[in-house]
Order: structure tokens, then C-alpha cells, then sequence
């Protein structure tokens, strides 16, 4: 069993209303070092052994639901599950 | 004509759309439940605004995977008029009907008020009966309506006349190009954020939204004339 840690971020090119408005809040409070915020999501997936590739099965997974590649990138990292 | 207001769970303005075509329209209108998997039966396919699977994950992202999707492809390719409104727009680009997606609106609030559009293009199956530049009042009701699209794409709706129509001087949501709707290359796939559904009688605040279904069915019964 692996778990897969997908994050998925607006891509460079999109505006982040939230991530500004994030920022704005940041700024007021006084920290005026921070340049920029942008706001993801984080999904987590548990993965039984499978035939296919893992990578083969997430990135379909990604680009077919799990984000939309007009507006949105995706990156990923895999370990191994800790069974409960 | 017959149409099918397809409902999904979440969808919200399907009684108001059911209620457009069937008593002010006076036109067949039916209920399709989202795992339907035939609508060969219907002349035009509506899908209705509201929160489709809770807009989990991301808007219209869920229900593109619904079984009466692959039904709405195949009524695409036929050339029927499919029409998506609010989140029946979301859901036509998540599922590659039409180009480019819907984001945040760039305030970060939800709209709710009537909006002044441009008819930008009266050459569609759902906009002759409007005319070419007319402004009409319609009602918004969204959170995630700004359209957005990558240079070449915007190109191409331009090139094609696909940008059926604009707000006219206030735009609620920062879409690109103050776009409000647009139709697919084919011409009879529409997409839009405001509710023309909502805009049917004096008594809810307007009528400037019926010309859009007049449209829908004075073309179908045009080409069903012409062909008998």
C-alpha cells in the first residue's frame, strides 16, 4: 500500500483571488515580507498494489479529475503506507 | 421541441428552467435524471445552474463524469442545442464542450443581482431573436464565474464570433473580455453565467431572458419545416 500526497496550485499564470486576498491580510498585519501568497489543494490517496504504474495512474487520475490543466498544475510525492 | 432539463444532485435552478420552457415558453419539457443513459428522445438538452455533487473537488468537475455526460456529447455532435447555465457552463468546460474554465470571481463574493449583457452575436441558434449590440437585464447568481482561457484560445472564440455575450459596464466576476457566455466552433453549444430561466415574467423582475428560448425553437422548427 503507498499513500500519494497530491498538491494541486493554480498555475503561475492565473490570478489567486484568494491567495491575494490572503496576502492583503498578511500585509495589514504587519508582515510586509511576504511577496506572495498562492492557495492549493492537498489531497491524500491510499493505493493498493496495482499492475499498472503508480505514476501512470495518478498522472491519469490528476489530469483527468483530480485537476483542471487549463487553470491548474499538479505535483506529487509517494510513500509508503503506514497500515493502522 | 422537446427538451430535457437534466438534473444532477446539487442542481438547483431545474424547476426554474422546467418552468421557462413549460409555462412561459409553452413548449415539452422533462426532467433527466443525471445517470440516464439516453436522450435520443429530445430536440434540446438545458443544463440547469446549482452546486452539481456539492462542487466538490471543483465546480462541474464531478458531474462531467456523470453517465448522461456521454449522452450530451453525443447530442453535441448531432448538432441539438445544448445549453449550459451557471453551472451547467461549468460543467460544459469541465467536460471539454466548450473551451477554457470558470474561476473565483475575483472579488471572492458570491453575486446575486440583475446585470446588463451585450448581445454580441445574434447569428446563433440562441440569440436571433435578439438583436446585434442589444442590451438586456438579466440575473446572476454565482461565486465561480470568471472566465478565463489562454491567449490562443481567446483568439479563436474572437476569430469564430464564439462570445454570444458580454456585461455590458459593470463585470461582476473579472472574466476575461467581460465574457458572459459563448458557443462552442459548432454554434449549438452554449455557455453562460447569467440566468436567462430567471428572466421569463414581469412578475420575477423581466422578460429580456425568453428571447433566448424563442430563439432555441424558432430555429428547431425552421430547419424541422424545411426538411419535412
Amino acid at each position: 500500500m503507498k499513500k500519494v500526497k497530491i498538491y494541486v496550485t493554480l498555475r503561475e499564470s492565473v490570478l489567486d483571488p484568494q491567495g491575494s486576498a490572503v496576502m492583503g491580510a498578511l500585509h495589514t498585519m504587519g508582515y510586509d515580507e511576504i511577496a506572495d501568497v498562492r492557495i492549493g489543494k492537498y489531497l491524500e490517496l491510499q493505493v493498493d498494489d496495482s499492475e499498472r504504474p503508480l505514476d501512470e495512474l495518478v498522472k491519469e487520475m490528476c489530469e483527468k479529475l483530480l485537476t483542471n490543466t487549463v487553470i491548474e498544475d499538479y505535483r506529487y510525492d509517494v510513500e509508503e503506507a503506514v497500515r493502522k | 421541441m422537446k427538451f430535457a432539463v437534466l438534473v444532477f444532485p446539487g442542481s438547483n435552478c431545474d424547476l426554474d428552467m422546467y418552468h421557462a420552457i413549460k409555462d412561459e415558453l409553452g413548449e415539452e419539457a422533462e426532467y433527466v435524471w443525471h445517470d440516464t443513459k439516453d436522450l435520443s428522445g429530445y430536440d434540446g438538452i438545458l443544463l440547469p445552474g446549482g452546486f452539481s455533487y456539492g462542487d466538490y473537488l471543483r465546480c462541474g468537475a464531478i458531474a462531467q463524469f456523470s453517465n448522461v455526460m456521454s449522452e450530451v456529447k453525443k447530442a453535441a455532435d448531432a448538432g441539438k442545442p445544448v445549453l449550459g447555465i451557471c453551472n451547467g457552463f461549468q460543467i460544459l468546460t469541465e467536460a471539454g464542450l466548450l473551451p477554457g474554465a470558470l474561476l473565483r470571481n475575483k472579488n471572492l463574493k458570491f453575486m446575486c443581482r440583475t446585470v446588463k449583457l451585450t448581445v454580441e452575436n445574434n447569428d446563433t441558434m440562441f440569440t436571433n431573436a435578439y438583436a446585434n449590440g442589444q442590451v438586456i437585464d438579466v440575473p446572476i447568481a454565482h461565486g465561480e464565474g470568471n472566465y478565463t482561457c489562454d491567449a490562443e484560445t481567446l483568439a479563436s472564440l474572437k476569430a469564430n464570433n464564439q462570445i454570444v455575450f458580454t456585461y455590458s459596464n459593470d463585470n461582476p466576476n473579472g472574466s476575461v473580455e467581460d465574457i458572459a457566455g459563448i458557443v462552442n466552433e459548432r454554434g449549438n453549444v452554449l455557455g453562460m453565467m447569467p440566468h436567462p430561466e430567471r428572466a421569463v415574467h414581469e412578475l420575477i423582475g423581466g422578460t429580456d431572458g425568453l428571447a433566448l428560448f424563442k430563439s432555441m425553437v424558432k430555429q428547431w422548427r425552421e430547419s424541422h419545416v424545411s426538411h419535412a
